[in-house]
């Protein structure tokens, strides 16, 4: 029987040999990562554990870029514990003020992670390293210690589905239109204790950008991790970075899975995930005409260049509607000075959008942008679930940067063509 | 490993942020977290809740963020066991690392109510709902994760781990 994405690389950070699916085995792991919310508690654990040194102060990342700018008393203390820790253990990477970008935008980015890798993070998005076929899962703080402490951990080897994705991307249509209409048909726990793996001819137009937006919302389906192969696209993504990718790995044609899914790409419309689940998923035009007032483009979804380039697109010349709120947050310093140098801010700033700092901020509720009660907001973020961006009374709906871009400007959810109307 | 309290009943996909919402995120204190246990469904949950009762809930309980805060709101309100139909994975692990023990009953769940007095043996697999008269026997746990309960959750058993070598 041949082998799928996960047992390939699984067997390269092993010892143990011919494992199987729903085996318990210990792996070495290339990087482990941990932000302001869940670095603090990953130091107490660590310290609980008596163990006073990380395992390679070059392989643990820390990443201040939940609440940072540090939104009030408590979150800078937090973020001190944090910085203090990685001045005391020698860390490499650890990023804080002008450095920090949301750090799964941020960590690709920079070429810290890199095809074969398993990576570990203590947040449930890590899985997005999956877009350069890097086994990547989201863990808790004290598992993350453990991992910090020992350079390994244990998984249960998953099953896989396996994703073939069909067709040429349709107009407004990108990665998260695939990724949110595979949630609408498995379900937030379609994929629970599972691997997803993607493949199919819709992949050759899917830049690592695109890609890490598929890969990042896995777990919005319970994934542990959303795979890619390692393909031409992944090798010159990496080679810009200066990592030259040997060879290319691509799953066996008789690899085993559990379930094979395929998703028509070429008919699909924008996607929309309404409150307050990501499985409640409906075409744009299902959608229309519910009225918004605030729209927020970035994070680690949707906060790349390619995603403020789509935005642009739509925002070009245009006013943001009046009472509506439009809050654009490029995901990392880089993508902020390149949207710069493209004249991408300025399109922004004239439409009348208020342009952040990289940070997590209002897509988990934390801050520079909390919804008050009865408010509806489009997010190009993760995560609709009731209360998750401001009040219990608040309702999210989860969108590319298009169809948030539109949205904004009609004051109310639209299908972008509205905007610009279409090439055909 | 026994239990025995009153029953909270949850629903389907009870998701990190109900359990506990990001803007409590700024204290790793167990109590304090604990006392804003479940505020994303209602702020005033918690103050049902009496020490040693235990939450029945529905298919992927835990669902969401990887935040460890989570179990440990649940811990901080009092509550030693979690019951559900299913679990999310992260939340799984972190759980038990955090010895807080977690029993996965399928359809079973359903057949629990609101107040219902459980007692709950982990070793053996058995619950029994003291208030309808009745046993669920569940699967045994992994020996992976009866051993780090065993040793007292991921802390004690990398301390272990660190001392060996």
């Amino acid at each position: 029987m041949g082998k799928g994405l996960v047992q390939k690389i699984l067997e390269q950070h092993t010892d143990q040999k011919d494992f199987s699916v729903g085996q318990i085995i210990q792996c070495k792991v290339s990087k482990v990562l941990a932000n302001d919310i869940t670095a603090p508690l990953a130091i107490k654990s660590m310290e609980k554990m008596g163990a006073t040194k990380v395992f390679d102060p070059e392989k643990v990342i820390l990443v201040c870029d939940h609440f940072t700018p540090n939104k009030d008393i408590d979150s800078a203390e937090q973020v001190k514990i944090v910085r203090e820790f990685a001045k005391k253990m020698g860390i490499k990477y650890y990023f804080e003020g002008g450095d920090v970008g949301v750090e799964h935008a941020l960590l690709p980015e920079l070429g810290l992670v890199e095809p074969m890798d398993i990576v570990v993070g203590a947040d449930s998005h890590t899985c997005t390293y999956g877009a350069i076929g890097a086994f990547a899962t989201g863990l808790g703080s004290t598992d993350i210690a453990a991992a910090m402490v020992l350079g390994e951990t244990w998984f249960k080897v998953p099953p896989t589905i396996y994703v073939e994705l069909k067709g040429k991307l349709p107009e407004f249509v990108q990665g998260k239109d695939i990724i949110l209409n595979l949630i609408g048909n498995i379900g937030v726990d379609g994929a629970l204790y599972k691997a997803l793996e993607f493949g199919g001819d819709t992949l050759k137009e899917l830049n690592i950008e695109m890609r890490m937006t598929i890969a990042n919302m896995a777990i919005e389906a319970g994934g542990k991790v959303g795979l890619f192969p390692i393909d031409d696209i992944t090798k010159k993504y990496m080679d810009e970075r200066g990592k030259k990718i040997q060879e290319c790995v691509y799953p066996d044609e008789d690899a085993s899975y559990e379930k094979k899914i395929t998703i028509e790409v070429d008919q699909l419309s924008p996607q929309v995930a309404c409150p307050h689940l990501p499985e409640n998923v409906k075409p744009v035009e299902e959608v229309k005409g519910v009225k918004v007032d605030q729209v927020v483009i970035g994070s680690c979804t949707n906060g790349r260049i390619t995603d403020l380039r789509q935005a642009a697109e739509i925002l070009k010349g245009r006013k943001v509607k009046k009472h509506v709120r439009l809050i654009i947050l490029p995901a990392t310093p880089n993508i902020y000075k390149q949207a710069l140098k493209e004249g991408l801010i300025e399109i922004f700033l004239d439409a009348g959008a208020v342009v952040g700092p990289p940070t997590c901020g209002p897509c988990l509720g934390g801050h520079m942008g909390i919804l008050a009660s009865g408010e509806v907001a489009v997010a190009t973020t993760n995560r609709n679930f009731k209360g998750r961006m401001g009040s219990l009374d608040s309702f999210v709906y989860l969108s590319n940067p298009y169809v948030a871009a539109a949205s904004a400007i009609c004051g109310e959810i639209v299908h972008p063509k509205i905007v610009i109307g279409t090439s055909d | 490993m026994e239990f025995r309290g009153k029953v909270h009943k949850l629903g389907a996909h009870i998701d990190t942020d109900a359990i506990i919402p990001a803007r409590f995120l700024v204290t790793t204190d167990v109590k304090e977290l604990g006392g804003h246990c479940m505020a994303g469904i209602d702020p005033k949950w918690v103050k049902k809740v009496s020490e040693g009762d235990i939450i029945v809930a529905g298919p992927n309980f835990g669902c969401g963020s990887s935040r460890e805060h989570a179990p440990l709101a649940i811990l901080g309100a009092g509550i030693p066991l979690v019951i559900a139909h299913s679990f999310a994975r992260i939340f799984y692990r972190n759980a038990f690392n955090m010895g807080l023990p977690l029993i996965e009953i399928g359809d079973m769940w359903e057949n629990i109510d609101e107040g219902d007095e459980l007692k709950v043996n982990l070793v053996k697999g058995e619950i029994q709902n003291l208030t309808k008269n009745q046993v669920i026997n569940t699967p045994k746990l992994p020996d992976f994760m009866l051993n780090l309960l065993k040793v007292g959750g991921l802390i004690e058993y990398v301390k272990n781990k660190i001392k060996g070598n």
